[in-house]
């Protein structure tokens, strides 16, 4: 049995997603922590942001953690082809629908993975253009900032800035919504396909999903939101 | 014309005897062998893929879209084997000898043996597919007790057994059909037997999807095509099963023994209505701890929980003390009729008893209670707990018949009633399951050997899986040896030729009637003469009855049929319409047989031949034989006796009280 | 339980052959009982349109007690209708009120190709067990059945995977028309025993390629098969699968 074989059947493809998937859940932990240093801010007015910028600044000058970035963009990517291959050739799988769906033995966002895999992607092109973009390449809007001698991007302005107008906050809100549906049905899903199947596992590891899932949604609706209506900052 | 071929030498090592002596085929030649296998059950699964794994070129076929939909698939209870694992006195003797006793001494004794002594290696063979049996927590197999045994020698998976055991030949015949040594053909039904020469040499098939009649060759043909109680419209059986296999090979030439040995098994769901199309099976086991009574008053239509306890009428354990509910399938059948049409039949239909659990919850319950230390438990909590403890054991069974009837089996009485459910008579064959044509085999139900005139509980499962794992293998070689000689014959042969023809007149001529009723009305009138007359009771004037208006429903059936739609398609209609043609003619020769039969043995009971006390009176001097009927001319049968020898088992009243 | 008798409509899925294309057919039948099947229900209409000089509609049955897997309607869009763990032919009319419509249709996959109107073709679930759906022992040379004790839990789980009857409602159930429920019965059936354990590599790699070969899906666990399924076989089985299916492969000796 070649590679190939392996990760070119149907089981073979859905290991992909549950490892491309929980490297993402890994990544969104990691993103999540580093952003949350943004509310620094609510604790010292003064703060201006200087902790969020530091460890903004760790991540983007780190060899390791740029080599890595590598790795989560082909992890992304590949999360975002194999989905759409998937999706695509398993619609494929009935030519002939039925009049009437079956709805109820599954959760609709069960069976909705691929849409709010768009919803996603189509918020994450945005905020890639925002942020990541601006940062790596165009500097396009960021200030230089300084602490203890070593400058580097202001990014935490960069936020401030962008968060003003109404629909963007509301754009990363739908797009924010849309992960917590993906990740609550994405996050138990991916360790069955990895093969977890003692029920004392599966059943823990489907609360863990649901509560990473709604942790992390509202983790990443509160910045934009808390800089809209000027909690912090 | 019959000559069973029994080896002679003692009775306990026939079988080794036979094994030793017998001829075989060498690897090369099985290889250039072809064998048919019809139908897939237990029997025919197991002997094709036994046979496979010897090197035959098999080719199997069934009616249905999978050889895992055979009707072995619905056996409850579990399969017998005298394993001795309860070290409660089993052996291959006692086995033999309660089957003997069970089919009331009409059966061969040296088949029986060998059904015996094969047993125990069924299991063994079952548990190294994969079949999950049930276990004890030490890991090791674990087995309950059956009707008509003192010995706990029945292994099961759950209520699952036959499908368990099914789904393991089905694994054993998918794994030579990936080898290539079985061709499968389902959605095939076999219409007629080829015979050159004498010899069975294949068969024509029709393709039920293209509608398009096939010819198969074979060396020899084995019909392993289960049983004929639909024949009564209403059975327990699947609504595909049918007699057409073993109504062909009958008329071209082999024997059909003890036709009107049929088994009415005491539980089951009762009919609610016209619209019935089978009936459903409640597992034997429940009589265990449920108990059967009707009122005492006749026509009582209080509702059965308003019956008071002095009121009621437990009419087996006041006709049977010494088994009470646990009398034989036959004996409590006949039982419950006596009781329903003296008018004390329960149910809208009037045609029931009830089966109780009240008693056997308050009892596990207060046993439950007791474990627990809850001395004063209250009534509620003691039904309660009792409830706990029957659904553990027979949970599924319950809500089996929840689904069917919408009743609560927890809160009101069940509802039962005897139904058609398996058939003791078949085709005859020899101790090499060789009908009365050479070349042609059968096995499992569609042969008549082993259970005499009445079926234990669990054997059917172990004959099926005998005949297939264990016996033809050795008796079929005997017979191929002969063969290798003979290389396959082009289906274009004469008698390939002709034999389609044949087919395929008796199909246009079907198709051609165009009348008016259908064929399903038609298989229900069958069905009601055949159960009023050649049913639970039977009498002279009734069968006498019964035989001309079958005669006469036959003539309407090919005068007045309407079957829809064409003959090169899958056409439902045309395929029943095939079925229904040859019940019509077995019905016949049923109504004969116990006509001819003037006794009652087993599942036989003829009104007039019966102890004061109403009990089944046996003729041993006049009757201890098996009744095998050659085809002659329509309507016409010559009887010819196999007389049964009893060497080493001295036959005597069965006596239950 | 009050008995009593209503008139349906009935919305059924009629297709000559699979060469053909199908469509909806609307009938009325009368005097319905609610004692009666939905199979007996279809054989009511079927004698209704037999006296009208119509062809019946061709469906798959055969135990009628919930068993053999062969029924396979797709009803008001549910497989074997509104019930839980329940089969067609153990559908009872009681599920239905006066008045009701009810639409009928074959199991929808291309791995399931119609043959006609109700019935399709699911030979693809016996070629799935061809690729190592058994346990390579010849007839003869098995040990004593005790001689190999097998614990107690994994025998019930064996069992609970064992008693899939294969009638396909998880791939009509299963947005993708994935047999991975089916198939996973099958391998933890016999990963669970040890009789198991010499094929249980090949058993899944092969059984996994044959079933993508047939043309299923990919399982995305919504859970739709399992709740779906007759015999609640459990989604568990195709976590396990999994976990054999990667053990297997990295495993691999080749």
């Amino acid at each position: 049995m070649t590679w190939k074989q392996v990760f070119t059947s149907s089981v073979g493809k859905k290991l992909v997603m549950g490892l491309t998937g929980i490297s993402l859940v890994l990544f969104l932990i990691v993103h999540a922590g580093i952003n949350a240093c943004v509310f620094a801010d609510l604790a010292d007015p003064n703060e201006n942001g200087e902790m969020f910028n530091k460890a903004a600044h760790f991540m983007g000058s780190t060899v390791l953690i740029r080599i890595m970035e590598i790795g989560l963009f082909a992890g992304i990517i590949l999360h975002i082809f194999q989905g759409y291959l998937l999706t695509l050739e398993n619609k494929q799988k009935r030519a002939v629908g039925y009049a009437v769906t079956y709805k109820d033995g599954s959760k609709w966002y069960s069976r909705s993975m691929g849409l709010l895999g768009t919803l996603i992607l189509i918020f994450l092109v945005l905020h890639l253009y925002h942020f990541w973009v601006s940062a790596r390449f165009t500097h396009e809007g960021l200030a230089p900032v300084t602490y203890n001698g070593v400058e580097m991007h202001n990014m935490f302005a960069l936020m401030q800035a962008t968060f003003t107008e109404w629909w963007i906050i509301g754009v990363y809100t739908a797009g924010c919504i849309s992960l917590a549906y993906h990740l609550a049905h994405g996050f138990q899903s991916a360790f069955r396909t990895l093969g977890v199947h003692n029920k004392r596992y599966t059943t823990l590891l489907t609360s863990v999903g649901y509560a990473y899932s709604i942790i992390i949604a509202l983790a990443f609706i509160l910045m934009p939101l808390s800089f809209k209506l000027g909690w912090i900052g | 014309m019959l000559n069973a071929k029994i080896p002679t030498g003692p009775l306990e090592s026939k079988w080794a005897e036979y094994k030793g002596h017998c001829k075989l085929v060498n690897p090369a030649n099985k290889r250039k062998l072809e064998v048919i296998v019809v139908g897939t059950g237990l029997a025919g699964a197991s002997a094709a893929a036994s046979l496979g794994e010897l090197g035959y070129k098999v080719k199997a076929f069934c009616f249905q879209d999978s050889p895992r939909r055979a009707h072995s698939i619905a056996a409850q209870g579990g399969i017998n084997a005298a394993k001795n694992y309860q070290n409660d006195g089993d052996s291959v003797f006692r086995l033999f000898y309660d089957t003997i006793k069970g089919g009331d001494y009409r059966a061969r004794e040296a088949n029986v043996h060998r059904l015996s002594e094969v047993s125990a290696n069924i299991i063994d063979q079952c548990v190294a597919q994969g079949v999950p049996f049930a276990r004890e927590y030490g890991g090791l197999l674990s087995n309950r007790s059956f009707g008509g045994t003192q010995v706990q020698r029945t292994f099961y998976a759950a209520g699952q057994t036959g499908q368990q055991l099914l789904i393991g030949a089905y694994q054993a015949l998918e794994r030579q059909v990936a080898l290539g040594n079985v061709t499968m053909y389902s959605r095939h039904e076999m219409l007629e037997v080829v015979t050159i020469d004498g010899k069975a040499r294949g068969i024509i098939a029709r393709d039920l999807v293209s509608g398009k009649l096939e010819r198969h060759f074979g060396h020899a043909v084995l019909l392993c095509s289960g049983g004929y109680g639909n024949v009564f419209y209403l059975s327990t059986n699947a609504m595909g099963s049918n007699v057409t296999a073993a109504w062909k090979a009958h008329k071209k030439g082999a024997a059909f023994a003890n036709p009107c040995f049929t088994q009415i098994h005491p539980t089951c769901i009762p009919v609610s209505g016209d619209h019935q199309s089978k009936l459903t099976l409640m597992s034997e086991s429940l009589r265990n701890d449920g108990r059967i009574w009707v009122p005492k008053k006749q026509n009582d239509t209080r509702k059965a929980t308003d019956i008071p306890e002095e009121e009621r009428d437990y009419y087996l354990e006041r006709r049977y003390p010494a088994f009470g509910n646990l009398v034989p399938r036959d004996v409590a059948s006949r039982a419950a009729k006596e009781r329903c049409d003296a008018g004390y039949g329960v149910g809208s239909s009037k045609q029931a008893v009830y089966l109780d659990y009240a008693d056997a919850i308050l009892r596990y319950g207060k046993i439950e209670a007791g474990k627990q230390g809850r001395v004063n438990a209250s009534q509620e909590e003691i039904i309660a707990l009792g409830k706990e403890v029957v659904k553990a054991k027979y949970g599924n069974l319950f809500d089996m018949y929840e689904k069917i009837t919408g009743e609560n089996p927890y809160e009101v009485p069940m509802r039962i009633y005897p139904a058609v459910h398996y058939t003791m008579g078949g085709l005859w064959v020899d101790y090499e399951l060789q009908t009365t044509v050479p070349g042609l085999y059968a096995l499992g139900e569609a042969n008549f050997s082993d259970h005499g005139a009445n079926r234990l509980g669990a054997s059917a499962l172990m004959q099926g899986l005998a005949d297939g794992y264990f016996v033809i293998p050795y008796t079929l070689g005997n017979y191929l040896a002969d063969e290798i000689y003979n290389k396959s014959i082009e289906t274009s042969h004469p008698a390939f030729e002709q034999a389609e023809k044949a087919v395929s007149d008796r199909i246009h001529q079907l198709m051609s009637i165009k009348g008016k009723q259908s064929v399903e009305s038609f298989h229900k009138r069958l069905g009601k003469i055949m159960w009023d007359k050649c049913g639970m009771a039977r009498n002279k004037e009734g069968l006498e009855q019964a035989i001309k208006e079958i005669q006469a429903l036959k003539k309407e059936f090919w005068s007045d049929v309407r079957i829809p739609g064409e003959i090169n398609e899958m056409n439902t209609e045309l395929d029943k319409a095939n079925r229904v043609a040859d019940f019509i003619e077995l019905g016949e020769l049923m109504c004969i047989d116990a006509l001819n039969r003037n006794e009652s043995c087993g599942g036989h009971f003829r009104e007039e031949f019966q102890t004061p006390d109403g009990e089944a009176l046996r003729d041993d001097a006049g009757y201890m034989y098996v009744a095998a009927w050659e085809f002659k001319g329509e309507h016409q049968w010559d009887l010819h006796k196999e007389t049964l020898n009893y060497d080493v088992i001295k036959p005597t009243q069965r006596n239950y009280k | 339980m009050e008995h009593y008798h209503m008139n349906l409509n009935l919305k059924v899925w009629r297709q000559k052959n699979s060469n053909t294309k199908g469509d909806f057919k609307t009938y009325q039948v009368k005097n319905i009982s609610s004692e009666m099947s939905f199979l007996e229900m279809f054989d009511v209409l079927n004698e209704q349109l037999i006296s009208e000089g119509e062809e019946p509609v061709a469906f798959d049955h055969d135990c009628r007690e919930g068993i053999c897997g062969m029924c396979s309607m797709y009803i008001n869009g549910k497989p074997h209708g509104p019930w839980q763990a329940n089969t067609t032919c153990q559908l009872h009319m009681r599920a239905f009120k006066d008045g009701d419509t009810i639409v009928v249709e074959p199991w929808r996959a291309n791995a399931f190709p119609v043959i006609k109107d109700l019935t399709v073709d699911r030979t693809s679930f016996d070629r799935i067990i061809q690729a190592g759906g058994y346990i390579s022992v010849n007839t003869g040379n098995a040990v004593d059945g005790n001689a190999l004790p097998i614990n107690k839990d994994n025998a019930d789980n064996s069992f609970a995977a064992a008693m899939c009857i294969g009638c396909g409602a998880c791939v009509a159930a299963c947005k993708n028309s994935s047999a991975m429920l089916f198939l996973s019965a099958k391998v933890s059936h016999l990963a669970l025993l040890p009789q198991g354990e010499p094929e249980r590599k090949t058993r899944v790699l092969n059984m996994v390629a044959q079933m993508d070969k047939e043309g299923f899906g990919a399982c995305t666990n919504t859970g739709a098969c399992e709740a779906t399924c007759p015999k609640e076989i459990s989604l568990t089985n195709i976590a396990r699968l999994n976990a054999e299916y990667l053990s297997a492969s990295l495993s691999a000796e080749k």
